[in-house]
């Protein structure tokens, strides 16, 4: 190895360290990276994504050990880690803005290497390793939104998958195998984390291997005056300047991300409820466009308008370096390609804005809007309202609506029951519970029993109840209604 | 870092050692502001259950002081405690008694048995409490008067809010001789 030769000074551990992991010539290798025509601004996309997409990693595993993947418990959960844990709400905004930060700088940097044609010369395999990490970063978006279920989660994720459904033959099986089932609920909850939190990170992480690997073994492209394939300018190595470069601008996003999440925090609206037919589902800002262009289509051409114009505009994308095989870098000589890359992007733009405005100029969507935007600041302005569990006093007291148990009650109590089953038959160390104990045996089944307790009852300390008829038959309604 | 790489690779410029320190120590300076950004609400944020005082014991009614002025015998109420548990609270009823202690005032019992736990009623016949697991036998103001259990019954906070008698419901380890507080 090169750096055992040069670098004798080094201290005893270091050189220990390095003869067994080779630690010394990695490093040498990330931060001697050549770039042909010295640092650049430009360049510092691509590991700004890298340091948001860990950064996503980590507030999410922490988000994790609060939160509860399920219909019942996920909105209480974000609810009591944006209310209660302390640096909560912060911790959620981070990754809440980080989504965004992502897609923008994903915008930023695809936009840099098409104009700087960064993906010419033998670079095929980093561009199509990028393109599949652009899907990915769209599932994590898609997939995280409906993890706090709230109604705006909820309705607009409803809306998402629902798309699913005009996908010509398979279209309804996609749609009911996404969401586990015809609705919405709590096993489309389940699955979005599963995705979300453990399937397209792991596809991330492969791709980014993939990306940077792929990457590093093209070198990089430098500027767009540059041969891509052979560079002729001077290289400069990526430790120092480059790596300053990316690491203050690491430092400009954190900031950013940090500043938004304690002014503004990532908004909760109330929970979920698929009752409600007022709701007008949004989706967040990214997906605005597509949620605008969605809306030309429908009835016999809504497959043209889905699959066919995207289809044929991803595998333009994704064909981008097998279709352009010229060696030219320079923007304003390419202006087929990068006329029609700016027409997207602005058609984007545009469809965004035309929502905007559309939402704005119908008094009822803009009045519903403004009411779900004041629902929301009201629920995350309110206490946090623990969720009650199912054994609590509200739920007993809901099977005492039945008079026959309430009579039931006091005759458990006189006959000191309660002794060693537990107060409305919780159970003690002394006694099992006779909660659920109605949908174990019958009425005729409980009263042979309380008559007759079997042997093992017997051993246990139970003794052989003996009431008047109609005093038995509410002692068994009641114990009926411990649910 | 700076000095595995004060060689340069060929064909790359090279840096000056001084201005290589120097962005050594903005890199070094950049990298623990970055930390310290994240780390710092991580910690605060696991830390959360063991810092923030999420169990506090809470204050519950048990009746109206008057009622329980001519009391004759210990009786009987049930209180209304929450516990909470993270983000859910599970609301119950405990059962509690309401005596006079050897001086005339107000005592609050908890009517958990301390031999094994069993719920332990008032025997109006013999004005005792006799607990019908295993026959420990407590005096109306909850001493031990026989049987197996080691202590006498145990007493609960209390306090007098607005002619309103409270109390603080908690739960004691059983078996041991004295008084042990449960979480």
């Amino acid at each position: 190895m090169a750096a055992d030769s040069i670098h004798d000074d080094r201290s005893g551990f270091r050189q220990w360290l390095d003869r067994r992991t080779g630690l010394d010539s990695l490093l040498h290798h990330a931060l001697d990276e050549p770039i042909p025509g010295g640092a650049k601004i430009a360049y510092v996309f691509g590991s700004g994504l890298l340091f948001l997409f860990l950064s996503q990693v980590i507030t999410g595993v922490f988000l994790a050990m609060y939160y509860v993947p399920s219909a019942d418990h996920a909105h209480t959960t974000v609810a009591y880690i944006t209310k209660e844990v302390t640096g909560g709400s912060f911790l959620r905004g981070i990754h809440g803005y980080g989504s965004s930060a992502i897609i923008i700088v994903l915008l930023l940097h695809l936009t840099q290497t098409f104009l700087y044609g960064s993906y010419k010369g033998r670079r095929e395999l980093v561009w199509l390793a990028g393109c599949v990490l652009l899907a990915l970063m769209l599932g994590m978006a898609f997939t995280g939104y409906l993890l706090p279920w709230d109604q705006k989660a909820y309705f607009a994720t409803t809306v998402g998958t629902n798309i699913l459904s005009e996908v010509p033959w398979v279209g309804n099986a996609l749609k009911k195998l996404l969401r586990g089932g015809t609705e919405m609920g709590t096993l489309t909850l389940s699955r979005f984390f599963v995705l979300h939190v453990f399937l397209i990170p792991a596809f991330i992480f492969a791709f980014v291997a993939m990306h940077v690997y792929s990457f590093r073994r093209a070198g990089a492209a430098g500027p767009v005056t540059e041969d891509p394939a052979s560079p002729k300018l001077r290289a400069e190595p990526f430790y120092p300047k480059q790596l300053v470069m990316d690491m203050g601008f690491a430092v400009l996003i954190i900031v950013a991300l940090g500043f938004l999440a304690y002014f503004w925090p990532t908004e909760l609206g109330p929970k979920a409820d698929p009752a409600d037919t007022q709701f007008l589902p949004r989706p967040e800002w990214y997906y605005v466009p597509v949620f605008q262009y969605l809306k030309y289509w429908h009835g016999s051409t809504a497959v043209l308008g889905i699959l066919v114009i995207p289809g044929i505009l991803g595998l333009l994308l994704v064909g981008l370096p097998f279709l352009d095989r010229s060696m030219e870098r320079r923007p304003w000589k390419r202006p087929i390609s990068v006329g029609l890359f700016t027409i997207i992007l602005l058609g984007l733009g545009a469809l965004g804005f035309t929502n905007h405005r559309e939402d704005m100029r119908n008094p009822g969507v803009a009045a519903q809007l403004k009411i779900q935007h004041e629902d929301t600041l009201q629920f995350m302005k309110a206490k946090f309202e623990p969720e009650l569990s199912g054994g609590s006093l509200v739920a007993q007291n809901m099977a005492l609506a039945n008079p026959e148990a309430t009579k039931g009650k006091a005759i458990f109590e006189r006959e000191a029951c309660n002794a060693c089953h537990g107060d409305n038959g919780i159970g003690t160390a002394a006694a099992p519970k006779l909660i659920g104990v109605g949908s174990k045996y019958n009425a005729t089944n409980l009263e042979a029993l309380l008559h007759i307790p079997t042997q093992k009852m017997r051993q246990g300390g139970m003794p052989p109840v003996e009431l008047k008829e109609d005093e038995m038959k509410v002692l068994i309604s009641y114990l009926q209604s411990l649910k | 870092m700076s000095e595995a790489v004060s060689e340069s690779p060929r064909g790359t410029q090279p840096e000056s050692s001084d201005r290589r320190s120097f962005l050594a120590g903005l890199l070094a300076a950049g990298s623990a502001a970055v930390g310290a950004l994240l780390a710092v609400p991580l910690l605060r944020f696991t830390l959360h259950p063991v810092l923030a005082r999420t169990t506090e014991k809470s204050w519950s009614d048990v009746g109206n002081v008057d009622e329980f002025q001519n009391l004759e015998a210990p009786v009987k109420k049930l209180v209304t405690i929450e516990q909470r548990d993270g983000w859910r609270k599970t609301i119950t009823e405990k059962p509690v008694y309401v005596s006079k202690d050897a001086k005339g005032e107000l005592i609050v019992l908890s009517a958990v048995c301390t031999h094994l736990g069993c719920t332990v009623p008032w025997v109006e016949q013999e004005k005792k409490f006799i607990c019908p697991c295993h026959l420990g036998t407590f005096s109306p103001d909850g001493r031990l008067l026989a049987g197996p259990p080691p202590r006498d019954m145990d007493r609960l906070e209390t306090m007098i809010e607005d002619g309103v008698l409270k109390t603080q419901y908690q739960f004691f380890r059983q078996l041991t001789r004295n008084k042990e507080e449960l979480a």
